[in-house]
């Protein structure tokens, strides 16, 4: 079975907060359904190289394209906070 | 005439006949959801004015005499997940609530532009992440076949909504098997293209090497027409590509090999889905096509790397609701930033979603990324060659779409497992990236039961070709 700290240092990593009951239900979610997945180690795969990606791309331009003014102001009022077309967090110093 | 009960080929031609106008077809089917669709649940959204607004647009084409494109006026519905401007997209999860789209998917676009009509965004599991629609933040979605099953998932809500006429056909998205599933559980036709044949630009991500939109429709025929008119290359996803390197075919089915697995034919599948496959690859064979049995020899690994693959990315892909960009924020309840992440996401997400972020986080975290993910996408490229090993012997592949007719809701809610072997005949052709359709092959007592159809890359006509001879014989 997996740690209960594991489960939340998993959380911290992921940004997601979890209450009491979830840390324990997912000791458990997660303990079994990665026993049923160890199945995995069995496969010999010394000579095999990963695929990541099940086609072949190429990659665009690195260059921004400039975008019609709604479409930005679109984009800022759909952040919960913002103000002056600038979105707003917390102070983080 | 009933409306509601056209395809795509019918409808069409009753607008260019003029038996009917758009705008008398498009109220059809927006009275048909308002009376049913109290009992099947399929639609999150109805854009009753977008609508009307398209179709009278297509009537006064036609009133001036001007040739219309198959789609036009024609009403379909769109998942929850794909987006359409200036309405919401909500991914049925509580952290999009209030989510509206600022822009079209591609795929909406293109049907724009060719005339459609939008009737609404139908249910869905929470992003995707399910076999059942149970997933819904919001409500289940019922089969229209027994109101007391489920419409599979994740494309539920889309597959109802044309297995209950209320649209003429539907988009829908696949992951891992979540177009052709609850087409399979609905008793109507699903295509999960080729990876890279339709823009995902405007498909809000699950698992971005494994996610592809496609037509949830009453006939093959259609899917044909709507898969045709989504496909392409487009410039804001790299990973499109053109439709000139999709294949035309003229098929005869006497020329065709097909294998069937043998690895997809063993305990678990349901005794009267077997007998109900076994009598279509029957039919396939007296219609003329030579059948070979080929194996698949990783077939049992496929459900641990897919889960592990599609966690991993989903994990990435949704680290981008912290309650700052958009979706629900708790920033108004926090002081720190950290807190703003940790309960935006906690208050937002359901509990498959957060089940499958962590699962992903775990895979990829440093001491298991080897053990896990890495491991994973090796065992991936030996699933690719199985297929390619196959398709020398072999045109096409056919297998049941799903282990079991449609289950009862609540069957398999409590269990993630159980819903994950659901995916158990669909999820490797994403792992791939085939194309792969489920057809209606017959029924388990009176529920629908789909046979699987697997082409090779980009030979979606080749597959839309048998079903339209296997459908029609």
């Amino acid at each position: 079975m997996i740690k209960k700290e594991e489960v939340q240092h998993i959380a911290n990593l992921a940004r997601l907060g979890l209450t009491e009951d979830e840390i324990k239900k997912f000791q458990k979610d997660l303990s079994s359904i990665l026993d049923y997945f160890n199945s995995i180690k069995e496969v010999d795969i010394s000579k095999t190289e990963p695929t990541f990606h099940p086609t072949e791309h190429s990659l665009r331009e690195d260059k921004a394209k400039p975008q019609p003014v709604e479409t930005a102001n679109k984009l800022i009022e759909a952040a919960p906070e913002n103000k002056k077309r600038h979105i707003k967090v917390k102070a983080i110093l | 005439m009933e409306l509601h009960k056209l395809n795509i080929t019918q409808a069409h031609q009753g607008l260019l006949k003029k038996e009917f106008s758009s705008l008398e077809l498009t109220k059809a089917f927006l009275n048909r959801i308002e009376k049913i669709d109290k009992k099947i649940s399929a639609f999150l959204t109805v854009t009753e004015d977008l609508a009307l607004s398209q179709a009278k647009k297509i009537d006064d084409l036609i009133s001036i005499g001007k040739n219309i494109p198959v789609l036009a006026g024609i009403p379909l519905a769109v998942k929850d997940i794909i987006l359409v401007e200036g309405i919401k997209t909500t991914c049925a999860s509580k952290i999009l609530e209030n989510y509206i789209a600022p822009y079209d998917a591609t795929c909406v676009k293109k049907l724009k532009k060719l005339g459609a009509v939008i009737l609404g965004k139908t249910n869905m599991d929470e992003f995707a992440m399910g076999a059942s629609t149970e997933n819904s933040a919001f409500f289940p979605t019922k089969n229209p076949n027994d109101l007391t099953r489920v419409p599979g998932g994740s494309s539920g809500g889309s597959a109802a909504a044309v297995a209950g006429d209320l649209c003429c056909y539907a988009l829908g998205s696949d992951t891992g098997g979540s177009i052709r599933q609850p087409a399979s559980f609905c008793g109507v036709v699903g295509l999960k293209p080729t990876y890279g044949a339709v823009s995902r630009y405007g498909l809000v991500a699950f698992a971005s090497s494994l996610d592809q939109i496609g037509p949830i429709t009453k006939t093959t025929e259609d899917a044909k027409v709507v898969f045709e008119a989504i496909a392409g290359k487009d410039p804001k996803d790299s990973t499109s590509v053109e439709s000139s390197k999709l294949q035309t075919t003229n098929y005869k089915l006497q020329t065709i090999k097909v294998g069937v697995p043998k690895e997809y034919f063993v305990k678990g599948m349901d005794s009267e889905v077997e007998i109900v496959i076994r009598k279509a690859i029957k039919k396939i064979e007296d219609l003329g096509a030579k059948i070979e049995e080929i194996s698949l020899p990783h077939t049992k690994y496929v459900i641990p790397v897919y889960y592990l693959i599609s966690t991993s990315e989903a994990s990435a892909n949704l680290a981008r609701y912290d309650g700052i960009k958009y979706g629900l924020s708790e920033a108004g309840e926090v002081k720190s930033l950290l807190d703003v992440y940790l309960q935006s996401k906690e208050k937002g997400f359901g509990d498959e979603v957060k089940r499958r972020i962590m699962l992903g986080t775990y895979a990829l975290s440093a001491g298991y990324y080897d053990a896990y993910y890495l491991r994973a996408q090796k065992i991936r490229t030996l699933i690719i060659e199985d297929f390619n090993t196959a398709f020398k012997k072999v045109d096409v592949i056919l297998t049941p779409t799903a282990p079991t007719p449609a289950f009862k809701i609540g069957e398999k809610s409590s269990d993630s497992l159980s819903m994950y072997l659901c995916d158990i005949f669909t999820a490797s052709v994403n792992l791939v990236g085939l194309p792969a359709i489920s057809v209606p092959a017959g029924f388990a007592g009176k529920l629908p039961v789909g046979l699987q159809i697997i082409g090779k890359p980009f030979e979606e006509n080749k597959i839309l070709e048998i079903s339209q001879i296997y459908a029609k014989k």
